[in-house]
């Protein structure tokens, strides 16, 4: 057993995990956020994708000791009590949920894409969203889901400097 | 005029699963719960000769190890021909062989490399063609034969050959569909709990009263005693219909220790041990008379069933009827037959025997139509079944809006303007299927109960499963609008045996259509309590009352109103008061076929049409889909929201068997059992999918409605094969039409033309 310390969805965390175990059963194992779902466990799916220091990745292709010191949000970090991020409350609206379990990686994928380009076009997000694998929606209903909340994240734009400037960043 | 059905709605549990919090069979736990894992044969036929679980058992946090010596010997399985844990041989790589509990995940899987497994390796048998002609491999010896079952529909004989005799057009093709698999997101697994005689069993069944039945059959033990709750199911798409054997083990491992036991596949186990949709060889004659009327259809239909029957083996039965009556076609001759191997066992999937027939029927249409000369569409509109007629099976078309959808989706058939080495045609399917239930068993039947409490609070109680697809939405729409309340103000409970009345299952697109109707019933029966209650309160005729914005007000004068709570707590706190509770049980007026396999076993037949638009680039033979137009007969669109995500759900399926997805088994072992190789198709390849409802008021449907969800899956991969054909000239026959058949395709044709590409 490894101790590692690590801040998920804005919380420290120190875990013992074993030196051969996954962020992704660290996460749902240890911390008990089951949000984060194993399609795979090989990295093929998507559905356990969590940000890490902004980026998204497969959280069963990352070692939980990897994860020392790294800061991590998961699809329960996106939501304040009862109030949804934009992309969670589009996920919704749109009809982009049907059975749901590819449904958290889906949205943490879309999340890393729009912190990163708030205004993609629909070409973008169909890339951006290529790592998550669905087998119920056929995607549309998805890519419009992530359409609209850029749309409702619409605040951000860059500044002079090229930095961010988030609007009503929930 | 309604206010909830026809409106698109969210889907119910939609908050659950994009927060996070939807408990799937992977995320439920119990105090003091152990992991399950199953040895399963890495042989595709052999004899079990010896089995020494004493070292496994030894390994500290290890419970249980089961074999077939510690279980009754129940056969399980349609057709009897299967065993929870197999004792004297296997016949199957994946075969269920022994069972471990252990306090974790990781020692359960260390005891199963303490297991050792004598065996004495037999020859297989892989190919079902090879499988009926030669009896030296028997995968069950004490049958005979490698025959499971065989189907054989025939309107009169000599009928059918008079026609084939006069006929001014013939073709006669075999079709070859593969393996491919649901691969539901969410993996198989259940949960047991054995406490003071009476077993609770977590598992995201489809069709919870049938598995209860199913189980008390394997463990010998009564269904008064079991309990089913399903957790959120991560998908279903037909395999979640079998009890599986690892699930009568796990129920085992849960009784010998006492403490809860949990198994999960891995997505490995999802490939190689769950029900896949069954591969086919379709030999299709088809004829017709010089104006292209249908004149007669003759199929012979060969499924590897693999080593034992699951559902896989029911599909002829589906199957039949898209030969038989898929458009007009007097004279009919159709035999199946279901063939033992050692191959993974076929089971369930959505279109359950439709989409590998329809894509034989189909691809000959557009061949026909291309033999006479006609345009795809005016063949296809000349041969349409219409309402009021009765197919060769006797089914009976209420409802048709088939014509409607093929004129929708089939615009524009035909060669598209190309450019240089890109090569563009659009092709067209037309489908029918089950879509006011489907009579496979005694009963079709769903019950309902709607209650409804003191703060005006509506309860439905339903059997129907849903697996994602979003029936409850449409349930819960309408309760709503019979009751006229919100859908917020209706809860539905319809994931525990114990709870919810009895339904067969989520299968056959039944739900909207049964499930919905007995919702409808149930709710109406406690809107006819109410309307009697308020019409007495305030004096007026009952039927002056409508029930809307949570009161029951007078039609022509709303200002008249009483408020729904305040009426059921007048019910309710008084002398000789009441509970408002109204139940429905729904079994569809229809039949069982006859063992001719006649018989009207849908209410309301479901109908639609898919139109492909492809790009082929001639150089690689590499297929681009530029477009789908799917428009769906479906009597009514409860939920146009919930319509779309289904429509576009199913073509991305369809799109995946016609071009990407085929599981190749190789001496009955998965050789892609993973998502690099086995290829989903993923949001870059999926084109822009135009989903089109055509409204035929179903009058049996609850408000109009038919069933849809395997319709959407059923008419793409011939809609495709039609297109690849309309932009190159080449004609694939077999699934999935990769590059490599199209270069192949384009090489003929150029060699035939002297180098001329098409």
């Amino acid at each position: 057993m490894v101790k590692i310390s690590l801040i998920i969805n804005a919380q420290p965390w120190e875990i013992q995990v074993e030196p051969d175990e996954t962020l992704l059963d660290a996460i749902r194992g240890k911390v008990g956020l089951t949000g984060t779902k194993k399609g795979c466990d090989s990295g093929e799916c998507g559905a356990c994708t969590v940000i890490m220091n902004g980026r998204s990745v497969n959280s069963c292709l990352v070692l939980a000791v990897e994860a020392d010191g790294q800061e991590i949000t998961t699809i329960e970090g996106l939501s304040h009590g009862q109030e949804l991020h934009p992309l969670q409350a589009a996920f919704i609206s749109e009809g982009a949920v049907q059975c749901g379990f590819c449904t958290p990686g889906m949205i943490m994928s879309a999340k890393a894409l729009l912190d990163s380009n708030p205004h993609p076009s629909e070409q973008q997000i169909r890339q951006g969203m290529a790592g998550n694998l669905c087998r119920c929606t056929g995607y549309g209903r998805i890519v419009a889901a992530v359409e609209k909340a850029a749309q409702l994240i619409g605040g951000d734009r860059l500044d002079a400097t090229g930095s961010r400037q988030t609007g009503n960043q929930v | 005029m309604q206010q909830v059905v026809g409106k698109p709605a969210t889907k119910y549990d939609a908050f659950e699963k994009v927060t996070g919090q939807a408990q799937y069979i992977q995320d439920l736990t119990q105090p003091r719960m152990l992991w399950g894992k199953i040895l399963r044969s890495s042989l595709p036929h052999a004899r079990i000769l010896n089995i020494d679980t004493s070292r496994a058992e030894k390994l500290p946090g290890v419970k249980a190890v089961l074999t077939a010596r510690d279980l009754p010997r129940h056969k399980i399985g349609f057709g009897n021909d299967n065993e929870v844990l197999k004792g004297s041989k296997v016949r199957c790589v994946g075969d269920e062989i022994a069972a471990v509990a252990a306090v974790d995940e990781g020692t359960a899987q260390e005891a199963l490399a303490l297991i050792r497994v004598e065996f004495e390796s037999l020859p297989g048998v892989f190919e079902p063609l090879l499988a009926l002609s030669d009896p030296s491999v028997l995968v069950h010896e004490e049958k005979g034969s490698n025959l499971s079952i065989s189907y054989q529909f025939m309107t009169d004989e000599k009928g059918v050959e008079a026609a084939l005799d006069q006929a001014a057009v013939m073709l006669e093709d075999r079709f070859v569909l593969p393996f491919v698999t649901s691969a539901a997101m969410g993996t198989h697994g259940c949960m047991a709990a054995f406490r003071n005689g009476q077993l609770t069993m977590w598992s995201p069944t489809q069709v919870p009263f049938l598995y209860l039945h199913e189980l008390s059959l394997a463990l010998g033990i009564p269904g008064s005693r079991i309990r089913v709750i399903q957790p959120t199911i991560g998908g279903g798409f037909g395999a979640k219909l079998d009890m599986y054997p690892y699930e009568g083990a796990c129920a085992h491992l849960a009784m010998v220790t006492g403490q809860p036991v949990k198994i999960l596949f891995s997505r490995e186990e999802e490939f190689q041990a769950s029900r896949p949709r069954q591969p086919m060889l379709i030999d299709l004659v088809t004829a017709s008379d010089r104006e292209g009327r249908l004149l007669a259809r003759k199929a012979k239909v060969i499924c590897d069933n693999g080593a034992y029957n699951s559902w896989g083996s029911t599909t002829p039965f589906v199957g039949m009827q898209t030969v038989s009556s898929l458009y007009r076609v007097p004279n009919v001759r159709y035999e199946a037959q279901i063939v033992y191997t050692n191959n993974p066992y076929s089971g369930a999937m959505r279109g359950y025997g439709n989409p590998q027939h329809t894509f034989a029927v189909e691809s000959h249409m557009d061949m026909l139509a291309s033999k006479l000369g006609m345009d795809p569409l005016e063949l296809r509109l000349l041969n349409a079944n219409r309402s009021g007629d009765v197919t060769p099976q006797k089914m009976q078309i209420t409802s048709c809006a088939f014509s409607e959808t093929l004129r929708q989706a089939g615009e524009n058939l035909g060669p598209l303007p190309s450019e240089q080495g890109k090569l563009r045609g659009k092709g067209l399917a037309g489908l029918i299927h089950v879509g006011g239930g489907a009579r496979v068993y005694r009963s079709d039947g769903c019950g309902a109960v709607v209650k409804l409490d003191d703060m005006g609070r509506v309860v439905l109680l339903t059997g129907a499963t849903d697996m994602g697809q979003g029936s409850d939405t449409v349930l819960a729409q309408i309760v709503a609008e019979v009751l006229g309340v919100e859908i917020k103000d209706v809860r539905i409970i319809n994931n525990d045996t114990d709870l919810t009345p009895w339904d067969v299952g989520s299968h056959a697109s039944r739900t909207t259509f049964i499930a919905g109707n007995a919702a409808l019933l149930a709710a109406e029966k406690v809107r006819g309590e109410l309307i009697a209650a308020a019409a007495n309160s305030l004096q007026v005729a009952p039927e002056s009352l409508i029930l809307r914005n949570k009161r029951v007000c007078v039609d022509d004068n709303p200002e008249r109103f009483i408020d729904l709570p305040k009426l059921i707590r007048s019910l309710h706190f008084r002398e000789g008061g009441k509970v408002l509770v109204g139940e429905a049980f729904y079994d569809p007026p229809t039949e069982m076929q006859d063992q001719h396999f006649l018989g009207n076993v849908s209410v309301a037949y479901a109908f639609g049409a898919h139109g492909v638009e492809v790009e082929v680039d001639a150089g690689t033979g590499v297929i681009k889909v530029l477009g789908v137009t799917a428009a769906h007969d479906l009597g009514k669109a409860i939920n146009p929201l919930g319509i779309q995500g289904q429509i576009e759900g199913g073509c991305a399926m369809g799109l995946g068997y016609a071009l990407s997805e085929e599981m190749k088994v190789l001496e009955g072992r998965v050789i892609n059992g993973n998502f690099l190789d086995y290829r989903l198709l993923t949001a870059v390849d999926v084109p822009e999918i135009k989903g089109i409802p055509v409204e035929s008021e179903e009058l049996a449907g609850p408000f109009g409605a038919k069933g849809i969800g395997e319709s959407c899956c059923i008419p793409t991969a011939a809609a495709v094969a039609n297109a690849v054909y309309a932009a190159t000239g080449v004609r694939i026959k077999e699934l999935p039409i990769t590059p490599d058949k199209v270069l192949q395709g384009l090489n003929e044709l150029r060699h035939v033309s002297g180098g001329q590409v098409p």
